[in-house]
């Protein structure tokens, strides 16, 4: 089906032309359920995507973060280790693809050393190896290259391109991600599954309506059109509902900020506040294609 | 209208009707009599494609049955009203909105002026809001007959349509349906009342025919 023919059959379907929509009874439990079960899901939903969407942001966050540093770790004795930096910084500034490189300062060393240590930590008596800031520029740099020319100019020091750290990082915020969009795709399943359940249900419960509907004419396109517009418009009721209150939900989160870090950055940003609206109308379509088949597939079984 | 050629019907292996041959022809005016379990039932669905024979052709408004699709059993039953015996109305409708479904489920509306004559014509005009729960069962009978009629149908079928009603309320039901076939519709009536069979032939030129052994025979000298 093209989208336009979609659309064209979803507003068929909802228009309320009062043809076919009263001929179903009003139901009870199969009413509520479906309206309950869409806002459920979409509740949820919400809550999914924000966290996709946070995975997402974390994972480039990091990635920028890291993707263009490098660090240099010397370790030399303490007579050489001021030579062995200048020479350092010389191949390094000599190097295509690099930016800019510095040597951090004692202080700069400590402060990267207090969260474990405290920050009385003698950094000057302890034989710590001595670390240089490299920012690549946006070409790069050729890393083998480099560690050959340190290796030749500076015995001890060793380049660290920070892939080790970044790649299981990006990886795990990209699984994250994944398990985000993954939950929305399952959650949109369960959606279809309950609607079917409880379209099957009002279709056996009503088997009477239907014989008489046939009986005066009606098409099986028509009888099935009664009950997909009212599980769609329940369906939609309920998730426009349930996507409210995840977005209420997931504003009074905690907001992110620098100490709090990941699971205080979970909510919407920007224009992600707009994502969550794509859900009800996700579910108006779920809930008209699976009640449709169960619509199709019942009036089968009750010829 | 409807043509049975050797038609053959049963249920579990054996048969109910057995090499039937028939056709009802344009306003014509039948009865279709015989005992309990005859099958006088069955026949009637299988004129309006509710069931479809075991063997032979049963021909609906010049289409075989068993080459319809669903649409097109919905179109004929368009032209095709049915009266059961027990009444099927859509209970959440008051009386007005059943008896004008069949026009809604084909997408028309009715002329509120129609719609009141053909209420007053079953003599239910003051009960058009109430609720087929609410109906007696002659009641429900006469808001039947004018479902069945509402869409100005080719062919009424009437299954027991006086099963439930006292000897005045059938005569004036018999009156309805006599009235239609004077208009050309053409009439089968389903009944075991041999009273109703013979107030109707004093007024009208109704064929008997009678279920009898699986087969069905013309059975108006008889009467």
């Amino acid at each position: 089906m093209r989208p336009s023919q979609l659309i064209t059959a979803l507003r068929a379907s909802l228009r309320p032309d009062g043809s076919e929509s009263n001929i179903v009874p009003p139901s009870g439990h199969t009413a509520w359920l479906t309206t309950f079960t869409a806002g459920a899901m979409a509740f949820l939903a919400v809550f999914a995507l924000a966290l996709a969407l946070a995975s997402g942001r974390l994972a480039e966050r990091w990635s920028d973060a890291l993707e263009r540093t490098a660090t240099v770790r010397l370790s030399a004795p303490q007579d050489q280790i001021d030579l062995q930096i200048q020479a350092v910084l010389n191949v390094l500034q000599t190097t295509p693809g690099i930016a800019s490189a510095r040597a951090l300062t004692a202080d700069e060393q400590r402060a990267l050393l207090a969260p474990w240590f405290g920050p009385d930590l003698p950094v000057d008596t302890l034989p710590l190896p001595r670390l240089i800031e490299i920012n690549e520029d946006t070409s790069g740099y050729d890393s083998e290259g480099l560690r050959q020319r340190l290796t030749a100019e500076a015995p001890g020091a060793v380049l660290d391109d920070h892939t080790r750290w970044r790649k299981p990082l990006a990886i795990a915020a990209q699984r994250l991600r994944l398990l985000g969009f993954l939950s929305i795709a399952l959650i949109t399943g369960a959606t279809a599954a309950m609607i079917t359940l409880a379209a099957s249900a009002a279709l056996a419960a009503n088997a009477g309506v239907i014989k008489v509907l046939r009986l005066v004419g009606a098409r099986d396109g028509y009888i099935a059109a009664a009950f997909v517009r009212r599980f769609t418009l329940r369906a939609l009721a309920g998730a426009l509902t349930g996507t409210l209150a995840g977005m209420i939900a997931v504003s009074i989160l905690p907001a992110a900020d620098e100490a709090g870090g990941f699971l205080t950055g979970l909510g919407f940003q920007g224009w992600g506040w707009l994502t969550p609206f794509i859900l009800p109308p996700t579910a108006g379509i779920v809930a008209y294609f699976a009640t449709r088949a169960a619509a199709h597939r019942k009036l089968t079984e009750l010829t | 209208m409807i043509a049975f050629e050797g038609v053959s019907y049963g249920y579990d292996g054996s048969n109910l009707l057995a090499d039937i041959n028939l056709r009802l022809a344009a306003g014509s005016f039948h009865f279709l009599t015989g005992p309990s379990g005859a099958g006088k039932s069955t026949f009637l669905k299988l004129c309006y494609a509710e069931l479809l024979p075991n063997a032979g052709r049963v021909t609906i408004l010049d289409q075989i049955a068993t080459s319809m699709s669903r649409d097109d059993i919905a179109f004929a039953r368009r032209r095709i009203g049915v009266v059961h015996q027990d009444c099927q109305f859509l209970d959440h409708l008051p009386v007005d909105e059943n008896i004008t479904l069949p026009l809604t489920v084909s997408g028309q509306f009715a002329e509120p002026r129609d719609l009141r004559e053909l209420m007053d014509w079953v003599g239910l005009a003051p009960l058009a809001r109430a609720y087929p729960p609410q109906l007696s069962g002659g009641e429900r009978q006469r808001a039947a007959l004018a479902r069945a009629v509402i869409m100005g149908p080719d062919v009424i079928l009437a299954d027991e349509p006086t099963g439930n009603l006292d000897w005045d309320m059938s005569l004036r039901l018999l009156t309805l349906l006599m009235e239609l076939n004077r208009m050309g519709k053409t009439v089968l009536i389903a009944t075991h009342d041999m009273n109703l069979i013979r107030q109707a032939k004093s007024q009208v030129a109704a064929r008997v025919l009678r279920i009898s052994n699986k087969r069905i025979q013309l059975a108006g000298a008889d009467l």
